[in-house]
C-alpha cells in the first residue's frame, strides 16, 4: 500500500479518506545560523511534504535573522503539521500563515528571455508592455523581461510567450508579506 | 545561506578566562554537573582525551563500541533524570553513535553527544576520519553545532545543555575541530549563557484546563493513558499524577515508555496498553467516553487501527510539543506544557471544584473492567518441564521487587513479556528503546544505569539474538566493575520475527532462527565475568537467587520454551477490540492490508 499524502501518518491508516489539498504561503523567521536552511528543507523532505516554491535571504542584519517563505500544499492537518513541525526547529522563531493568520500579498519575479525576429519579436514586446514587464537587456535578436507580479500572472506572461520564441526563465518564487501597519 | 560566527547569546566578561578549546570542554562539563561521560578515543578527539586525564572532576567510562556510548549516556539519563553524556570521535565514531542518537531523539532523551572532527581547514577534503556529522546528525537530533571558532565553544556548549533538557528533552551533537581543540579562547561559565531564541512552553493555558476538568468531571467511563511525558517532567510529575488519578478514581494505563509512573500494584492500575498491552487497558481505551492522555503521543503502537480507536471518546491531550496535536488522532482539547505543571494545575482545579464523578457511572464503568480484568488476558500455560519466558520474568520479579532494582531490554518478546511481568513501582527504573526499537539497546544502556547507581541491582533483560548486537559492552562492564546482569531468555529465534512469521507469513521462517549461537556461559568466562544457566523451571529460582548475590556482571542464559508467543496481541491493521489472547485464539483482523503494515 503506497503512502497517502493526504492521510494521517500512521502504520494502520487503512480507510481511504481523500480531503481537498489546500495551498498555503508561510513566513519562517530564523536565526541566519549554518545550516538553518537545511534543518527546514531536511524536514520538509524527510516527513514527506511538499515544497512549490521557497525564498530564503537575511532580512535583519543586527540581529541576523532570515525570513523563509514557503509555499506548500496539503491537506489542512498536514498544514498544522508543517506550523508545529516548523516550530519546533530550534533555531525557528516564528512560523506565520500568510494565507490564514495574517492574509498576505505575494509576489514572485522572474526573468524571461525571448529570442524571435520580425512579428514574434514586436509581439513579445507589445505584450510586455501590457504585463508592464521591463526589458532588461536586447540584442537584435532576443529580449530579457523583467516581471513582477503575483505567480499566475507570471504563469500567463511565460504561455504567451511561448509561441513567441521563449528561450529560459529564471524565477524567484514567492515572497510574501502581510497587509496592514503591524509587524508580523 | 550564509554563515557566519556571532554571539547568539548575551554573555558577560566577568568571568571570562582563557582555556584551551579541549579545557573548554572538560570546564563546561563541570560547570554543568556531569559526572560521568561514555565514550571512545580516536585522533580527531586526542586533545579532549589529554584534557580528560588532567582532571578528576569528569569520569569516563570507555565503550567498546560508540552506539554503546550512546545506549549507556540514554540509560543513565533515564534513571538519573539528567542529561547523558557521550564523547567520540570523528568520521566512524560520529556515524556509529547515529543509531543512538536516532533512538534518544525518538524516546525523548536529554543526550549531549561531543564529536570530534577534522580540522577547520580540512573539512570538505575528504580527510582521514571525515564525515559530514553535523548533516548526518541534522535529522536525528533535536538540534546540533559545528564550532569553528573556539570562542563560541563554551556558550555553545552551556547552549546544548539547555536545548537537550529543556522542552521535549532530545540529544544534540557539538560538533568539534581538532584546530579549534587546541586553540585557546574565552571560557564563560553557564550562568552567563541565555539561549537568545529557545523558550519552550510548559505553562497550560487555563482556559483548556477548565475545559478538560468540565470534559472529566461529566465522564461515564473515563480512562487515564500515560505516557513517558511523565517520567520526563520528572519524579514530582508521578506523584502529582498518582494524587490525580486517586482523587478522581479513574483507571489509568500507561505506553511502554511510561511504565512505573503509576504504581503497578494499585487497584486502579489496568496494565500496559496497545499491540502488546492488557485486554482490560485496551478496551477501556476502545469504550471509554472520556481519554485523558497525559505526554503520550498516539503511537502506532498504542492506537492498533486509527479508525476505529476510541470511537466515542472526547479526547484531552497534554503534550510539551505541539506537534504532537492532532498528528495521528484528532484530540478535543489539546494542552500544550509541561506534563508536571499541568497535572498539577488539574489536580489543583479539581481539588477546587471538590468535584467528584458520577458514583453509580463508575461502578457501572468499574464493573465492566473487572469483567475485562477477568479474562486474564497474561496467562499462559505453565510447563514443569521447560521453562515459559512469562514464568522466568514473574520469578525474577518476586525474587528482585523488594530491592532497588532497575531493568533495562533489549527489543523484542522479551521486551514485551518484561513490560507486561515486570510490575513498576516507581517512575526511572524501567529503560528500554520505545520508538525506534533497537536491538542492542539493553547491555549498554545497563551499563549506564549501574554507573549511575553503582549499589542498585541493575538487570538487563535480553534475548539471545539482541544481546549478541552489543554484547561486547559486558567488557565495559568487567573493566569499570559494574555488577550488570544480563538475563537472557534465551528461545534460538529472533522471537518476535519467529512470531509474526507465525502468524502472517503461513510458518515461513525465513532466517529468523538463530543457527551457531554462542555458549553464554563460556562467553561470560571469556570476557571475565559470571556464567549461569538455567533450563528447568525447578532450578530457576536458585540460578537467580545466585546472580543476584554475585557482585560481578553476570550472564545468565536463562533457556526457554522456543515457540511461545507473545499475547495478548493487536495483529497489524486491527483495532483494540480485535485482539488476539492466545495461540488456541481464532486470529481476526490479520487482513491482507494488515499484513502489509509494519
Amino acid at each position: 500500500m503506497s503512502p497517502d499524502p493526504t492521510q494521517p501518518k500512521s502504520a494502520y491508516f487503512l480507510v481511504e479518506e481523500h480531503e481537498a489539498v489546500i495551498k498555503r504561503t508561510l513566513s519562517v523567521i530564523v536565526d541566519n545560523e549554518p545550516g538553518v536552511l537545511a534543518r527546514v528543507v531536511g524536514l520538509f523532505s524527510g516527513r514527506g511534504y511538499n515544497i512549490e516554491s521557497l525564498t530564503v535571504a537575511e532580512t535583519d542584519h543586527q540581529k541576523h535573522t532570515s525570513r523563509i517563505t514557503i509555499v506548500t500544499s496539503g491537506t489542512p492537518e498536514v498544514i498544522a503539521q508543517i506550523k508545529a513541525q516548523l516550530g519546533r526547529l530550534v533555531p525557528v522563531h516564528r512560523v506565520v500563515d500568510l494565507s490564514v493568520d495574517r492574509p498576505g500579498i505575494e509576489r514572485e519575479m522572474a526573468l524571461i528571455k525571448v529570442a524571435g525576429e520580425g512579428d514574434k519579436r514586436v509581439e513579445a514586446l507589445r505584450l510586455s508592455d501590457a504585463f508592464r514587464a521591463r526589458v532588461i537587456d536586447t540584442t537584435h535578436t532576443s529580449f530579457v523581461f523583467e516581471l513582477t507580479g503575483a505567480p499566475s500572472k507570471i504563469d500567463a506572461f511565460v504561455d504567451l510567450m511561448k509561441p513567441l520564441g521563449l528561450v529560459e526563465v529564471s524565477r524567484t518564487g514567492v515572497v510574501a508579506i502581510a497587509r496592514g501597519a503591524e509587524a508580523m | 545561506m550564509k554563515t557566519m560566527d556571532r554571539e547568539s547569546t548575551t554573555t558577560t566578561e566577568t568571568e571570562a578566562e582563557e582555556l584551551t578549546g579541549a579545557e573548554i570542554v572538560v570546564r563546561a562539563m563541570r560547570d554543568q554537573g556531569v559526572a560521568h561521560i561514555f565514550g571512545y578515543p580516536g585522533g580527531a578527539v586526542l586533545p579532549i582525551y589529554d584534557a580528560l586525564f588532567q582532571q578528576e572532576d569528569v569520569e569516563h567510562i570507555l565503550v567498546r563500541h560508540e552506539q554503546g556510548a550512546a545506549h549507556a549516556a540514554e540509560g543513565y539519563a533515564r534513571s538519573t533524570g539528567k542529561p547523558g553524556v557521550l564523547l567520540v570521535t570523528s568520521g566512524p565514531g560520529a556515524t556509529n553513535a547515529v543509531t543512538g542518537l536516532t533512538d534518544a531523539l525518538m524516546d525523548s532523551i536529554p543526550l549531549v553527544c561531543f564529536t570530534g572532527q577534522v580540522p577547520t581547514h580540512l573539512i570538505g577534503a575528504d580527510a582521514f576520519q571525515e564525515c559530514d556529522t553535523v548533516g548526518i546528525t541534522r535529522p536525528c537530533t533535536k538540534h546540533n553545532y559545528l564550532v569553528k571558532d573556539v570562542n563560541d565553544l563554551a556558550r555553545i556548549i552551556h547552549e546544548a545543555f539547555y536545548v537537550a533538557t529543556h522542552g521535549r528533552p532530545g540529544p544534540v551533537v557539538i560538533d568539534i575541530p581538532k584546530d579549534v581543540q587546541f586553540k585557546k579562547g574565552r571560557y564563560v561559565g553557564p550562568a552567563n549563557v541565555e539561549h537568545r531564541t529557545y523558550r519552550p512552553n510548559t505553562k497550560g493555558d487555563p482556559r483548556r484546563i477548565e475545559q478538560a476538568l468540565d470534559l472529566i468531571a461529566k465522564a461515564k467511563r473515563p480512562v487515564f493513558y500515560t505516557g513517558g511525558g511523565v517520567i520526563n517532567a520528572g519524579p514530582a510529575a508521578s506523584r502529582t499524577l498518582r494524587e490525580l488519578v486517586r482523587a478522581t478514581g479513574i483507571p489509568i494505563t500507561s505506553t511502554l515508555m511510561g511504565l512505573g509512573a503509576f504504581p503497578a500494584s494499585d487497584p486502579q492500575w489496568l496494565g500496559m496498553l496497545g499491540m502488546h498491552g492488557t485486554y482490560e487497558a485496551n478496551l477501556a481505551m476502545n469504550r471509554c467516553d472520556v481519554m485523558i492522555n497525559i505526554g503520550a503521543r498516539f503511537d502506532d503502537r498504542v492506537t492498533g487501527r486509527l479508525d476505529a480507536f476510541s470511537p466515542q471518546s472526547k479526547k484531552i491531550h497534554v503534550d510539551i510539543d505541539a506537534s504532537s496535536f492532532n498528528k495521528t488522532v484528532r484530540v478535543d482539547v489539546p494542552i500544550h506544557g509541561d506534563a508536571g505543571e499541568i497535572l498539577t494545575e488539574l489536580l489543583a482545579g479539581w481539588k477546587a471544584r471538590q468535584a467528584s464523578l458520577d458514583a453509580a457511572a463508575m461502578k457501572t464503568w468499574w464493573d465492566e473492567i473487572g469483567a475485562w480484568r477477568g479474562r486474564r488476558s497474561l496467562a499462559y500455560r505453565h510447563s514443569d518441564t521447560i521453562i515459559k519466558p512469562q514464568y522466568a520474568i514473574e520469578r525474577l520479579y518476586e525474587l528482585t521487587k523488594g530491592r532497588k532494582t532497575y531493568i533495562t531490554t533489549e527489543v523484542g518478546q522479551h521486551q514485551m513479556w518484561a513490560a507486561q511481568h515486570y510490575h513498576f513501582e516507581e517512575p526511572n527504573r524501567w529503560m528500554t528503546s520505545g520508538g525506534l526499537g533497537t536491538m542492542g539497546y539493553g547491555v549498554p544502556a545497563a551499563v549506564g544505569v549501574q554507573t549511575a547507581h553503582r549499589d542498585a541491582l541493575v538487570i538487563d533483560i535480553a534475548g539471545e539474538a539482541s544481546v549478541q548486537m552489543t554484547i561486547q559492552e559486558i567488557s565495559t562492564a568487567v573493566q569499570y566493575r559494574l555488577p550488570v546482569k544480563i538475563f537472557i531468555l534465551n528461545n534460538e529465534y529472533m522471537g518476535m520475527v519467529r512470531q509474526w512469521q507465525q502468524l502472517l507469513h503461513g510458518g515461513r521462517y525465513s532466517h529468523s532462527y538463530s543457527e551457531a549461537l554462542p555458549d553464554f556461559v563460556k562467553l561470560a568466562d571469556a570476557y571475565g565475568a559470571v556464567g549461569l544457566r538455567a533450563t528447568r523451571p525447578d532450578e530457576l529460582d536458585g540460578k537467580i537467587m545466585e546472580m543476584i548475590e554475585v557482585d560481578r556482571p553476570v550472564i545468565f542464559d536463562c533457556v526457554v520454551d522456543k515457540t511461545e508467543n507473545c499475547f495478548p496481541m493487536i495483529p497489524s491493521g486491527a483495532a483494540h477490540d480485535e485482539m488476539i489472547l492466545g495461540d488456541t485464539d481464532d486470529q481476526p483482523g490479520v487482513t491482507e492490508a494488515g499484513r502489509q503494515m509494519v
